[in-house]
């Protein structure tokens, strides 16, 4: 807590080099946050203050550019706030907006140090004594309170690899296995309902999408409202860094596997393809 | 009279003056742009980001306005500045964080909107230029060149123990050596050709440089009437080979410079293996003569001192129409040297005990391509 009554969250991220295994026996030169990708995701309450020790302990320039509010002193792009191999800077400010969101890497060349693996949810849950209007619901999206617990919160960061470097992806994934839940599929108790928190971060194509079978949700785009802005659909397209929250329930559906996918079949059959094992 | 001598003169000048003066392709109504085009002749990879040597070949000068790395825009700095007249170079400086190990895809953006692409297949560092690298390369060319020619040279005490039938049989194993070596240096000239400037005409170059050397070399040896035998046999192959071994040279120190091949001890033993034989093939005409030690060394270092040349070369100063047109003068030293091999052989069997021997000369012909042939598997990348 500050002096103000502010709750501080300190974090510490390292920019690390390191090879990944993308696919079974395809090892991958990524540039990682903290060594994993997606890098580690920062959940915060509206209104906590955030502050970040970010080392570069890599070989190139990097940053963290937060997609929130906040100074320009803070944005974390080329000269400000970068940090060159070796050196440590300190990032600061608030959490907000509440919503769905996401930090990257900024350096220059833009689009290398996405896709080499910089990016990382940032999820901020709403206050509900700022929303009188919708306590339960916004209670429900903090993490830890027994209206959250009820939940069965997912996170998916749509992503890709390009690993041959010609500007096109030789394998899709959310968070970064090609088929891993296809081949374990994701329980989820059949009574409980469903958030997932869908970033797209996806490089080279212009938009991925996500598409549940034999069931439909409401969808929050960007995370910042309370209430759906889409409702019952099963399929919804997002752009290069969109990101939105998914509510679904499988209540009185027969147990079994029940797959989810982008709807691009290209991406789908290079290793976006899940599924759900919803049980009784 | 003296009207008919200054006549063509006179008349090819006023025509030049004419189609200068009105456009030929305005009388078809054509107005097509002008042709912009560019090769990149060198690239410097190393910690202030990219350096592009770059060839103009555009119809007219021509301006590079814009450059693109990896499909973004970046601040670029030519030397010298300005429009590239046809067929001058300029260098382009490009301070681009490129990575270690990957793939990078460069295009030119000239002021008409034109695009010319070039890939960096895989940045690694460019070596610099200093006294270790230079030795480094340089203990590289002995390994390749200089030291398998002079251990294949060394066995001449072996081949001197052979008989009139031995004899035969080395010099025709020989010539099946010098022929794989005659198609792969043609080969390996007509594929840098290709990455030539289109105005050098790179594949032609090739060809008319190897007629050129090939007849200006028969010419020299047969000088005294007849053709050459002994050393001076000797002393052709060796120039051959050693033109030969240029372009291995040039290759190795390219390919090394680009990152193209990793040289393991697993290449080097290759290529000893491959250039031992080539060793053998020099000292086979002189088997009946008795050899001193100071021929054996020029003949060795003729042979074997080209590679450092080449890797030198290739690795700080390539430009592919240069490479083009000295292996076009291997390939045309090898072949003087299998004509006059081949005709000292003819003699020979056209004495009485020829015959018999042409068989075994088939064979050694086969034995000798398929040696050349086997060993460059170790060395093909």
């Amino acid at each position: 807590m500050l002096p103000s009554g502010q709750r501080l969250r300190e974090y510490d991220i390292a920019a690390v080099e390191r090879e990944i295994e993308v696919a079974p026996g395809v090892f991958y030169p990524a540039w990682t946050y903290n060594g994993q990708v997606p890098g580690p995701t920062i959940r915060a309450t509206e209104g906590d203050r955030i502050r970040i020790r970010f080392a570069n302990r890599g070989s190139h320039m990097h940053t963290l550019h937060f997609h929130g509010i906040h100074g320009a002193r803070q944005d974390g792009i080329p000269g400000t706030l970068e940090a060159a191999p070796g050196q440590t800077v300190t990032y600061e400010f608030d959490a907000k907006p509440f919503g769905c969101h996401l930090y990257h890497c900024h350096s220059l060349p833009f689009k290398r140090h996405l896709h080499k693996g910089l990016y990382g949810a940032f999820i901020v849950d709403p206050d509900p004594e700022r929303h009188p209007e919708q306590v339960e619901v916004a209670r429900s999206r903090v993490l830890g309170t027994p209206e959250n617990q009820r939940w069965q919160e997912l996170l998916m960061v749509m992503n890709g690899f390009d690993t041959n470097f010609d500007e096109e992806n030789e394998v899709y994934a959310v968070n970064s296995i090609p088929h891993a839940y296809m081949k374990q599929p994701i329980r989820i108790e059949r009574d409980r309902p469903v958030r997932i928190y869908l970033i797209n971060v996806t490089e080279f194509d212009p938009i991925n999408s996500f598409h549940l079978h034999a069931n439909f949700f409401d969808y929050y785009d960007h995370g910042t409202t309370l209430t759906p802005t889409l409702r019952t659909v099963d399929t919804v397209m997002l752009c290069q860094g969109q990101r939105g929250i998914i509510e679904c329930s499988f209540a009185d559906f027969e147990p079994g596997l029940y797959m989810f996918h982008a709807h691009q079949a290209e991406f789908a059959e290079l290793g976006w393809m899940s599924a759900f094992e919803v049980v009784a | 009279m003296k009207w008919r001598w200054i006549l063509p003169p006179v008349l090819l000048a006023g025509l030049i003056a004419l189609l200068l003066s009105i456009n030929p392709a305005q009388l078809l109504n054509l107005n097509a742009p002008p042709l912009e085009s560019l090769t990149v002749e060198r690239t410097v990879l190393n910690h202030d980001g990219m350096t592009l040597q770059v060839r103009a070949e555009g119809s007219e000068p021509m301006k590079i306005a814009q450059v693109q790395v990896d499909g973004a825009y970046w601040e670029f700095d030519q030397q010298p500045p300005g429009a590239i007249r046809r067929l001058a170079t300029a260098t382009v400086q490009i301070p681009y964080p490129w990575v270690e190990g990957e793939a990078h895809h460069v295009v030119f953006l000239t002021n008409t909107g034109v695009t010319i692409d070039h890939l960096i297949e895989v940045a690694l560092p460019t070596p610099g230029f200093s006294l270790s690298t230079l030795l480094g390369y340089g203990w590289l060319g002995l390994y390749v060149g200089l030291v398998p020619v002079s251990l294949g040279m060394l066995c001449y005490p072996y081949l001197k123990v052979l008989r009139q039938r031995g004899l035969m049989f080395m010099l025709t194993l020989t010539l099946g050596m010098l022929a794989f070596l005659l198609v792969d240096t043609l080969q390996e000239g007509l594929e840098l050709a290709t990455e030539a400037a289109i105005a050098f005409q790179g594949q032609a170059l090739v060809w008319l440089a190897a007629t050129v050397a090939f007849l200006a070399l028969l010419a020299v040896g047969r000088r005294r009437g007849k053709s050459p035998e002994g050393t001076a046999l000797s002393t052709y192959m060796a120039l051959g080979i050693g033109l030969h071994n240029l372009g291995e040279g040039l290759a190795i120190g390219t390919a090394f410079a680009l990152g193209e091949i990793a040289l393991g001890s697993f290449l080097v033993v290759g290529f000893t293996l491959h250039n031992l034989t080539e060793g053998l093939g020099i000292v086979a005409p002189l088997l009946k003569y008795k050899l001193r030690w100071t021929t054996f060394l020029s003949l060795a270092a003729l042979a074997g001192l080209p590679a450092v040349v080449g890797i030198w070369v290739g690795a700080f100063a390539f430009s592919p129409h240069w490479a083009a047109l000295f292996l076009g003068i291997g390939a045309g030293a090898i072949l003087q040297v299998i004509v006059e091999v081949g005709t000292y052989l003819q003699r020979r069997l056209s004495q009485p005990d020829g015959s018999e021997l042409s068989s075994l000369g088939i064979a050694g012909f086969t034995i000798g391509l398929m040696v050349m042939y086997g060993t460059a598997f170790l060395v093909k990348f």
